[in-house]
């Protein structure tokens, strides 16, 4: 009797985990993003994940959930705490942003809190001016910060987000002070900042400055990152072509993950399959035409990211 | 005139049905509690991925006009302001409501929402150039001074006197600081996790306005057993017509305020409405009908928040700066379809922009025919038992709160704050001023942060917030606001002696 009861308890769970591997997903998934709906983050999970009801995807849709508040705080604090880790539940990163607040503190994850699954996109910050303003170059811009210490405005949207992270690194790369106004309400207060004149200059992303730039607002003086953008400003150079050491550690990555504690084989099927679903021809198409930069990247190569940029941002923001 | 030759393409058949459906649809989700505009548009940008580009934004266009007028149907029944931008309709509108006199209030208010709305969208088409360079004249410096001559409105709205008005505007300052602030990088009276993001705007509105009337038709109900009927009076739409018109002096208050407040960048659609009531019933020879059901009221807040739509489309289109937040979504919908806003986006997409335009304009006349068709019925909830209605608004209440980002959270702060409130009003405090200081104080305060770290680096603190026309201007109104509060206070005060 016994045996019957081992050997049966044996095959369903036998089965269970078949059915877990096997069958996942048999239900509709939720993907929450910590910013809210018409966010650039929604607006682009929204796109990259429309196909995935496709049968070569994941053969079930994902929806949208979002909760946003407190720059994505409120939201991934939920996802650390609250969310199931079985798979049904997946949420969207924003890096440098939860990394920089998990170590400014206050919060309630970090790096070990979550298991990245693929990257879809890139934002690199660029640095921008009005455009009559008389800064051409970055050079302009350090030359100008340098005989007038402290004087140089500079927008960006917030504390601890992208823009701070690489007007930081472009401080300390040209060794000067400026002064940088974090503005509420993203990406579009610190860009009217600049527009309007009520700055000197900025830092923003680049598909939004591009937009700006196309508009004929502003000049887009250099782009933080380690390459030039090919797609939408091949004519503008890096920091480090005009001698400042700025690396990539700016550059706003979006992508999927789940939290700690999902099952490995649910992980290594949204692993296998979720970067194919990003190279889908029509996701690729909606994020060109909204001027969206893609760069897709597997779990691996996300995995080492997040472990660098802890250790960079680390250092950067200690005594901040 | 070029506009005119893109109506066309808005009376094709997929373009009407769109429109209707869109303005039905925005319609019933602006009187939903708790479904503001801005969330209305984000719902439907799925939607117009499948759409071309024309469609989708007419589809857009239609819903973001309706749900503005939409919201003053929860605001004048059910005393719930569907978004901030209908605080004001309650407060005549309801009092309306209450008397029987729903189907006026609501009919008066559609009208002056189509008046409202049709100037807006005539200076989005007539005059985007020129407005675009005043939107860009607000910087941080006036943008405080602005939210300054906010708070002075606050004493006078709609309370006992200016000294209860104020210190409930102080309270809604104290709760908008709650949260973690990332002009600072700090975190300030978080108590609880519900907190970290700050207190929702739309969560607090509910739970200020809503749970109040709750608990008081609860404790109704509980003495009194009996069904207080109203008599529902129906009310001739040329009567309604005839008023709209003969109030000249609330409507083009309210339509001349809501499209120069619309406007500014981050500010306009939250107090639009609130400061065209305030200025007509500064100017009114009836001031003291104002907060007991008076048409003017409804008239000027109404014409107000619709006058609004079309400006604060303007930073949007000509430089690409999402000027709100319902901008800031319509910004996505049209750059999926490969659309930048600029300067030059009715040279590069006239066959795009107009159409949006136009489906504007028409999207009026739908939204104020709609919504008199629905005067008449919706008007009978007043017949509702109050028991009934007690447990319904409730329900409506935590849904809506909870629909704003899925979160327990709001829904708690919303039942705190709701009977918070129940326990103010009896002290003669009302929930108006208290929303407006949780609006204005963000507003006051980031921008000083931010006009205080550019003045160190320039000229110092008193040139940059003290100098130049816009600022002496600002702070002339605001200096006037204050001494013609005070005033009416002493006067009061001296008919009471």
């Amino acid at each position: 009797m016994r045996k019957l009861i081992i050997g049966l308890a044996a095959v369903v769970l036998g089965m269970a985990g078949v059915a877990m591997a096997g069958n996942y997903p048999d239900r509709p998934i939720m993907l929450m993003v910590s910013y809210g709906a018409g966010g650039a983050t929604d607006f682009q999970a929204r796109i990259v994940t429309m196909t995935a009801g496709n049968e070569d995807a994941l053969g079930m849709p994902i929806a949208i959930i979002n909760k946003p508040g407190a720059g994505g705080r409120v939201g991934w604090n939920w996802f650390a705490k609250d969310a199931e880790a079985d798979g049904y539940t997946l949420g969207a990163y924003n890096i440098p942003h939860f990394i920089a607040q998990s170590i400014k503190g206050g919060v309630q994850y970090d790096r070990d809190s979550f298991e990245p699954i693929a990257n879809w996109g890139a934002d690199p910050a660029v640095f921008i001016v009005g455009k009559n303003s008389p800064f051409n170059s970055m050079a302009d811009v350090v030359a100008y910060a340098k005989e007038n210490p402290g004087k140089l405005t500079f927008s960006g949207a917030g504390l601890f987000v992208g823009h701070h992270i690489a007007a930081l690194q472009i401080e300390k790369a040209a060794g000067v002070k400026m002064q940088y106004v974090p503005t509420k309400g993203g990406g579009a207060a610190a860009m009217k900042a600049v527009i309007a004149g009520d700055v000197m200059g900025g830092v923003n992303n680049l598909s939004d400055a591009y937009r700006a730039r196309e508009a004929g607002n502003v000049k887009i003086l250099g782009v933080a990152d380690v390459k030039r953008n090919e797609e939408f400003l091949p004519n503008v150079p890096t920091m480090v072509e005009q001698g400042l050491d700025v690396d990539d550690s700016s550059v706003n990555f979006r992508g999927i993950m789940v939290p700690k504690g999902t099952p490995p084989e649910v992980i290594g099927r949204l692993a296998a399959t979720v970067p194919e679903m990003f190279k889908n021809k029509r996701v690729a198409g909606k994020m060109s035409a909204g001027g969206s930069p893609m760069h897709i990247m597997t779990r691996d190569e996300v995995l080492q990211m997040w472990k660098e940029r802890e250790e960079y941002l680390g250092q950067l923001l200690q005594g901040l | 005139m070029e506009f005119l030759s893109y109506f066309g393409e808005v009376f094709t058949p997929i373009s009407m049905l769109l429109l209707i459906g869109g303005t039905v649809g925005g319609l019933i989700l602006g009187a939903t509690p708790g479904l503001s505009p801005t969330m209305a548009v984000a719902l439907l940008i799925p939607f117009t991925f499948h759409l071309q580009p024309v469609h989708g934004l007419i589809l857009l266009g239609a819903a973001y006009t309706s749900t503005v007028a939409g919201g003053a149907v929860s605001a004048i029944l059910l005393k719930i302001p569907g978004a901030p931008a209908n605080i004001a309709t309650t407060l005549d509108g309801h009092a309306m409501a209450v008397r029987g006199q729903g189907a006026r209030a609501l009919q008066l208010a559609f009208l002056s929402s189509l008046v409202g709305g049709v100037f807006g969208v005539l200076l989005l088409i007539f005059l985007t150039p020129l407005l675009a360079q005043w939107a860009l004249a607000f910087g941080p410096s006036h943008l405080f001074w602005l939210a300054i001559l906010g708070v002075t409105v606050i004493g006078s709205l709609d309370s006992d006197s200016v000294v209860k008005g104020l210190l409930s505007g102080s309270i809604g300052m104290w709760l908008a600081t709650i949260g973690y602030d990332d002009m600072q990088g700090v975190q300030r009276f978080i108590f609880h996790d519900a907190l970290g993001g700050g207190v929702n705007i739309i969560a607090a509105l509910i739970g200020l306005f809503a749970i109040p009337q709750v608990l008081t038709m609860f404790a109704k109900g509980w003495q009194d057993y009996g069904v207080e009927s109203i008599e529902v009076q129906r009310h001739p739409l040329s009567a309604a017509v005839h008023e709209v018109f003969s109030r000249t002096r609330a409507l083009t208050i309210g339509t001349l305020s809501g499209s120069i407040i619309g406007l500014i960048p981050g500010v306009g659609g939250q107090i639009a409405g609130l400061v065209a009531y305030d200025q007509a019933k500064k100017f009114s020879p009836e001031k003291d009908k104002f907060g007991t059901g008076h048409s003017e009221g409804v008239i000027a807040a109404e014409s107000a928040n619709n006058a609004m739509v079309g400006p604060s489309l303007v930073p949007l289109l000509t430089l690409s700066i999402p000027g709100s937040p319902t901008a800031a979504v319509l910004l996505g919908g049209l750059l999926i379809h490969g659309i930048f806003p600029g300067t030059d986006l009715f040279d590069n997409h006239p066959e795009v922009a107009w159409p949006f335009i136009n489906s504007m304009l028409i999207g009026q006349i739908l939204m104020c025919a709609f919504g008199i068709y629905i005067a008449s019925f919706a008007a009978r909830i007043a017949q509702v038992p109050q028991s009934i209605m007690a447990a319904a608004v409730l329900g409506l209440a935590v849904f809506g709160s909870y629909s704003v980002q899925q979160s327990m959270g709001d829904v708690y702060v919303m039942m705190a704050l709701g009977t918070m409130m129940y326990f103010l009003e009896r002290f003669g405090y009302s929930a108006a001023p208290l929303v407006l200081g949780l609006i204005l104080g963000p507003i006051a305060e980031s921008n000083f942060i931010q006009g205080s770290l550019i003045a160190t680096a320039g000229n110092g603190q008193f040139q940059y917030f003290f100098s130049g026309a816009l600022n002496l201007l600002l702070i002339a109104v605001v200096v006037v606001s204050i001494g013609y509060s005070a005033m009416m206070e002493i006067r009061n005060r001296r008919v009471a002696a």
